[in-house]
């Protein structure tokens, strides 16, 4: 069953004085996430990541183009109980302890009193605030909201997340956390979108990813997918501190350290690249080929440019 | 389950209590206090006109300003702050919000006026020593009062849904001040001919008449005043803020939160 379905989402917004400027800020946008997966939207800053995002929530109105979360209209307020969102560098109110926001909440999403008083302690506990549930948000530290964001997010019990840049503020610790959250989520049966420009993450956690540039899609599917049409790229370290001047020609990406040279070359050029080491009568140590990341993919759709010529 | 409106008013209300709004009862009891010992030794006869007319007009001061102030940040502070994003994410309509953020600004201008009425009662007898039964006009006059409070909550929030914080404070305070003086208005536009005459009937029926609601000189003299005139300023009032309170959600309903 399909979770999420976005069908043609745009947004074009209105600048200058008179608002007769055109901006885009997202084209057509398809993206189909199914039910229980955890699904990565990447970009760098300004792709359209938290405008997609704010139009899911209703937040901002749609130019064109239509959603369904859970099989209902994204528009539908019955759905929003289901759902649960972490907003971008998360603000809250800060007047209230970590423990009344959560109550605020709850009462919003319509969580019976009996069911917050059990499920409050437990997620602050969960997200390591249990010493500081009585504590006012304005003395809070910025990775303290972000916990306290992902409890909020999560408090309702949702069967669909969505994270908007959930690592942003977490110490290493934290991060791990927060992955951790989301694969148990995951086990839960629930189903997790989280945005973030933090590759790592994402292809540690996510079944599939969508890459976003500029407001448009650039790539859609699982890592494995994307990163197999990328060319590969081999190590090639030989004993010595001399690089041929042909290797250089082949594209190669040379780092001399002490007595090694390790150089890091397009594998279509790898038997060139050896040949060349032999007849030079330098001592090869290893060759070995490089994992395809989604950095790679990554860079390859936002700058295609970089990517061609370091790989060529 | 509750409606989420109950659930924003208390939150707004505990936001103005945990700022410190209340703290200007304070500054409204040393007044009163103050005010009411100093009448008691320098004025013959005349005391209860000075401390009825003294505490019934810091009472609307306080209020208004309360309302202005607190009111200009309703909404535009949630969408500065973002705190917006986590509310309109659950099952919560946007006329909802808006409703909320009404009530729960009335709901503590109501609690405010309550203590000040106390503090004006207080002086009263402690000038008096005794009540007396058109010390009950004065009752009326408070909740003319609060109505006003109404009246300019509702305008606020309704410039605060479109316009910045000092923009919004600028305009409703003007419109508080031109309604003060909307008898006169009234009376101008009966006079005007042609053009003129339209204009200033037309600017007569939209700012608030908030002339009508004050009756703080008729009670200091201890008139009575009509029930007529207290349905009539409730419909009004009533009537008032509810098409100001809805232009404010029309307004927000279309509103991109970026």
């Amino acid at each position: 069953m399909t979770a999420i379905e976005i069908l043609g989402l745009e947004k074009t917004y209105s600048t200058g004085f008179w608002r007769k400027k055109p901006k885009l800020a997202l084209r057509p946008l398809n993206v189909s996430v199914e039910n229980g997966e955890i699904f990565g939207f990447l970009g760098p800053n300004g792709a359209g990541k938290t405008t997609t995002l704010k139009m899911l929530m209703g937040l901002v109105f749609p130019s064109a183009g239509s959603a369904t979360i859970l099989g209902q209209d994204f528009r539908d307020p019955l759905v929003k109980a289901q759902i649960g969102f972490l907003p971008e560098q998360p603000y809250f109110y800060d007047y209230l302890t970590a423990r009344e926001l959560l109550d605020y909440y709850g009462q919003l999403s319509g969580v019976a009193g009996k069911e917050r008083l059990r499920r409050i302690p437990e997620l602050l506990d969960k997200v390591g605030l249990q010493n500081a549930s009585n504590v006012q948000l304005r003395k809070f530290s910025k990775g303290m909201l972000q916990r306290v964001g992902i409890a909020q997010a999560i408090l309702h019990d949702p069967k669909v997340v969505f994270l908007d840049e959930p690592m942003s503020g977490l110490d290493p610790m934290g991060r791990r956390e927060v992955r951790d959250l989301m694969e148990q989520l995951k086990q839960e049966g629930k189903t997790v979108f989280f945005s973030t420009h933090i590759l790592a993450d994402a292809e540690a956690l996510c079944d599939r990813v969508a890459i976003l540039h500029q407001g448009e899609l650039k790539g859609i599917g699982s890592v494995a997918t994307l990163t197999a049409g990328i060319k590969g790229k081999v190590e090639i370290v030989w004993r010595g501190s001399d690089v041929p001047a042909s290797l250089q020609g082949l594209g190669a990406e040379c780092h001399v350290t002490g007595d090694t040279v390790r150089a890091i070359i397009s594998e279509d050029v790898q038997d060139n690249a050896i040949d060349l080491l032999r007849r030079e009568k330098l001592r090869l140590i290893s060759i070995v080929p490089l994992r395809k990341s989604l950095e790679d993919y990554f860079l390859q759709q936002v700058k295609p440019g970089l990517t061609s010529g370091a790989g060529a | 389950m509750t409606s989420p409106i109950f659930h924003i008013a208390r939150n707004t209300f505990r936001e103005a209590v945990r700022d410190r709004v209340l703290y200007n009862l304070v500054v409204f009891a040393l007044l009163m206090t103050g005010g009411a010992i100093l009448v008691g030794q320098v004025s013959i006869g005349i005391e209860r006109l000075v401390v009825v007319n003294l505490g019934l007009t810091a009472i609307s001061l306080f209020g208004i300003v309360i309302a202005i102030f607190i009111g200009i940040g309703l909404v535009s502070k949630e969408i500065e702050k973002r705190t917006l994003y986590t509310i309109f994410s659950r099952p919560v309509r946007r006329w909802q919000f808006i409703a909320g953020k009404f009530f729960g600004l009335a709901g503590t201008l109501v609690v405010n006026t309550f203590f000040m009425g106390l503090g004006v009662f207080g002086a009263l007898l402690y000038v008096a020593h005794h009540f007396q039964r058109s010390d009950a006009w004065v009752l009326v006059a408070i909740y003319f009062i609060v109505l006003q409070f109404i009246i300019i909550t509702a305008l606020t929030l309704f410039f605060s849904s479109f316009s910045s914080p000092l923009l919004s404070a600028v305009f409703a305070f003007s419109l508080f001040v031109v309604g003060t003086f909307s008898e006169d208005l009234r009376g101008f536009a009966a006079a005007a001919h042609g053009a003129t005459g339209w204009l200033a009937t037309g600017a007569s029926y939209i700012v608030p008449n908030i002339a009508a609601l004050n009756v703080i000189s008729s009670v200091a003299h201890n008139q009575p005043i009509a029930g007529g005139l207290v349905l009539y300023n409730t419909g009004y009032a009533l009537l008032y803020s509810a098409m100001a309170v809805c232009g404010a959600v029309l307004i927000f309903e279309r509103r991109n939160l970026k």
